[in-house]
């Protein structure tokens, strides 16, 4: 309380300094103001991509290992599928899942799954969905919140059902406001029962696999309907393609196998494959890609806001050195009537902390305003997390001890004499 | 008169001021300026003195030296029963702020602050609570006739009444000595007859007034007097000695 008695009129004094030269002190301050805003802007983009990115990976599932069909490269494949009026015929087979499953050690269940797109016809609106022909288990490896009705079940499956899952985004295209479950829907030549709704995955920094509307419909439905591979021809109906599965998902029983596990499959797959016509994503790696961005894009944010930081410090310097000047006879009369050379320290430190607080303050509001409007244009989630404004707080203090220092050490060590006499 | 010890002593208890041998040397290129040349004399508690002399005659150097802002190069200077002359940075600054008040020729008010918070520096370095210095302010104020003004910034004033409120000043700490650098240099001769009537009221109250002047009309308020030359004491009379 004491202290604070003793630091208010200097206080007060530093604001009316800052006041009477608006212009010099607002210019001083920009430097600060973008350091410090380019601070909490970093770590709230840094921490809201790592929050998206270990979310999706949760969805994913860390103990997933997803093994993708993809089309090989040309020079790579050298095959008919180049040519005029052939059938490029790649990709995963039920019998690589066999294989996995029975060679691979640590997996706990595979799930196939078959993508297209198809256009889906509610009366009279149409949509285009992506249907996923899978097993029931597909709901276990890559969780969502069912929010109505149920999911795909095994007698389903079995049968061949004609029932389709949809996701919250597909529902709200195709069955607007209309009684959801129960509803039939036509997707190309079936009609499929919606028994269930599950919530929409939001697009995020890493592939989710059910990123869009789609439609779940059970794989022994889809080899009925549309043939046990994925037929498809290009435009003029000379090319195509044939995939049997376009996905197969792969629960390993704990965190630790899905590395070894995900080199296995490599190995199995290889050895049926003659071209690369797979690929294998480890949500892991993923997750260890996405900390690796977050850190290289950190420290490039972080130089940015230390030069900042650097250029702000410097300016303040520089303005306090010329308020020292300025103010030499002030501190002659200070120094006369008593004033130890500390009290003259404290006092420019304190007019500099002012300053660099100011500035700071200023960045603060920039700092929380600008992830704002990220989120607002770009969609990128941020999160201004409250640490970051005491940090802020805490660089603002730093920036206006260690730059205020020198200044405050000249003014200190002018001769009390020569300062009186100064004009 | 006091005959003058030459060599270092204890200064008497009613003494506060007291210089025994005092020399002050500068060095220019290779010269050695030798601007106080064995000063001795000293001051009893309630005196009020002026030191006089033509420029170059070493009074400014004996202001700062009376004033803690400058050490003798030799000999001891006694201040309230301490030996300045032997003291570091810090503790001259203690000096000053507990036994000394200046008033100086330009006034040397701080310009951003008002007569009130003007007046309230030393008592913030002597540590005293808001509200203690606030308190104190304005009863300085009123003592020297400026309580009217206590919001106002010098800017705002009269030389005379600047001159005033440097008076009240420099009495916040209650100093041994008040020191004044030709106060009435930069007022007209009615500003400066009251400002010298204020510093006679002072005195009256049994302050330790030193008045550093060239102007002898000035040094005529005075009751006793030093003349120096060539930084030697030229003569010295009166009855404070």
């Amino acid at each position: 309380m004491n202290q604070l008695q003793y630091f208010w009129p200097f206080i007060r004094l530093g604001l009316t300094d800052v006041w009477r030269h608006k212009t010099r002190s607002f210019l001083t301050m920009l430097g600060m103001v973008f350091g410090v805003g380019s601070v909490i802007a970093m770590l709230a983009v840094g921490e809201g991509a790592s929050q998206q990115a270990l979310e999706s990976i949760k969805r994913l599932g860390s103990q997933n290992i997803m093994v993708m069909s993809v089309k090989p490269t040309s020079e790579e494949g050298g095959s008919t599928g180049a040519q005029r009026g052939s059938l490029a015929v790649y990709g995963l087979l039920y019998e690589d899942e066999e294989r996995i499953k029975e060679t691979v050690p640590g997996v706990v269940l595979t799930v196939p799954a078959r993508m297209t797109r198809r256009n889906a016809r509610l009366g009279e609106r149409q949509l285009e969905m992506r249907v996923v022909e899978t097993v029931p288990n597909w709901f276990d490896v890559v969780q969502r919140p069912v929010l109505a009705g149920r999911v795909l079940a095994r007698h389903d499956l079995q049968m061949a059902a004609n029932v389709c899952v949809l996701t919250e985004h597909g529902v709200r295209r195709l069955l607007a406001a209309e009684e959801t479950l129960g509803q039939r829907i036509r997707i190309s030549s079936g009609v499929f029962e919606v028994v269930g709704i599950v919530k929409n995955e939001t697009g995020g920094t890493v592939r989710a696999p059910d990123s869009e509307a789609d439609a779940y419909i059970p794989i022994t439905t889809g080899t009925k309907l549309f043939g046990a591979a994925n037929v498809r021809y290009s435009a003029g109906g000379m090319e195509g393609e044939k995939v049997e599965l376009s996905e197969i998902i792969v629960k390993m029983t704990e965190t630790d196998s899905v590395e070894p596990g995900s080199k296995a499959i490599e190995a199995v797959l290889a050895r049926f494959h003659k071209k690369k016509d797979f690929k294998i994503d480890v949500p892991l790696t993923l997750l260890r890609e996405a900390e690796r961005t977050k850190r290289t894009y950190n420290i490039v944010l972080g130089a940015i806001a230390g030069i900042s930081l650097l250029v702000g410090g410097i300016g303040i310097m520089n303005i306090m050195l010329a308020s020292v000047t300025e103010r030499t006879k002030e501190i002659g009369i200070r120094r006369a009537i008593g004033a130890r050379r500390s009290r003259i320290v404290v006092q420019f430190l304190i007019n500099t902390c002012v300053l660099s607080i100011g500035g700071g303050i200023v960045g603060l509001m920039l700092g929380v305003s600008i992830p704002l409007m990220i989120t607002a244009f770009t969609g990128m989630p941020t999160v201004v997390q409250p640490y970051s404004l005491f940090l802020a707080f805490g660089i603002s203090v730093a920036i206006g001890i260690i730059f205020g220092l020198y200044p405050a050490m000249r003014a200190a060590s002018l001769d009390p004499i020569e300062a009186l006499r100064h004009e | 008169m006091t005959v003058l010890a030459t060599e270092p002593c204890r200064p008497h208890a009613d003494e506060v001021v007291r210089l025994d041998a005092v020399t002050r040397h500068y060095t220019v290129g290779d010269e050695v300026v030798r601007a106080l040349d064995g000063i001795s004399f000293a001051m009893r508690k309630g005196s009020y003195w002026a030191i006089m002399g033509p420029s170059g005659s070493g009074k400014s150097t004996m202001l700062n030296i009376l004033g803690c802002l400058d050490r003798p190069s030799s000999g001891a200077y006694w201040l309230n029963g301490e030996n300045v002359a032997e003291m570091d940075d810090d503790e001259l600054s203690d000096h000053r702020l507990r036994n000394l008040g200046f008033v100086f020729q330009s006034f040397h008010l701080i310009p951003q602050l008002t007569v009130c918070e003007n007046i309230e520096v030393p008592l913030l370095y002597l540590g005293l609570s808001q509200a203690e210095r606030t308190k104190k302010a304005e009863l300085l104020a009123e003592r020297v006739g400026m309580s009217h003004r206590l919001r106002h910034l010098p800017s705002e004033l009269s030389g005379g009444q600047r001159q005033r409120v440097a008076v009240a000043r420099a009495l916040a700490n209650d100093p041994a000595v008040l020191l004044a650098d030709e106060p009435t240099g930069n007022l007209d001769s009615t500003t400066s007859v009251q400002i010298m009537g204020l510093f006679q009221e002072l005195y009256e109250q049994g302050k330790t007034v030193i008045l550093v002047t060239h102007e002898s009309e000035i040094a005529a308020y005075a009751k006793s007097c030093i003349v120096l030359k060539d930084g030697r004491v030229q003569s010295l009379h009166g009855e404070g000695a």
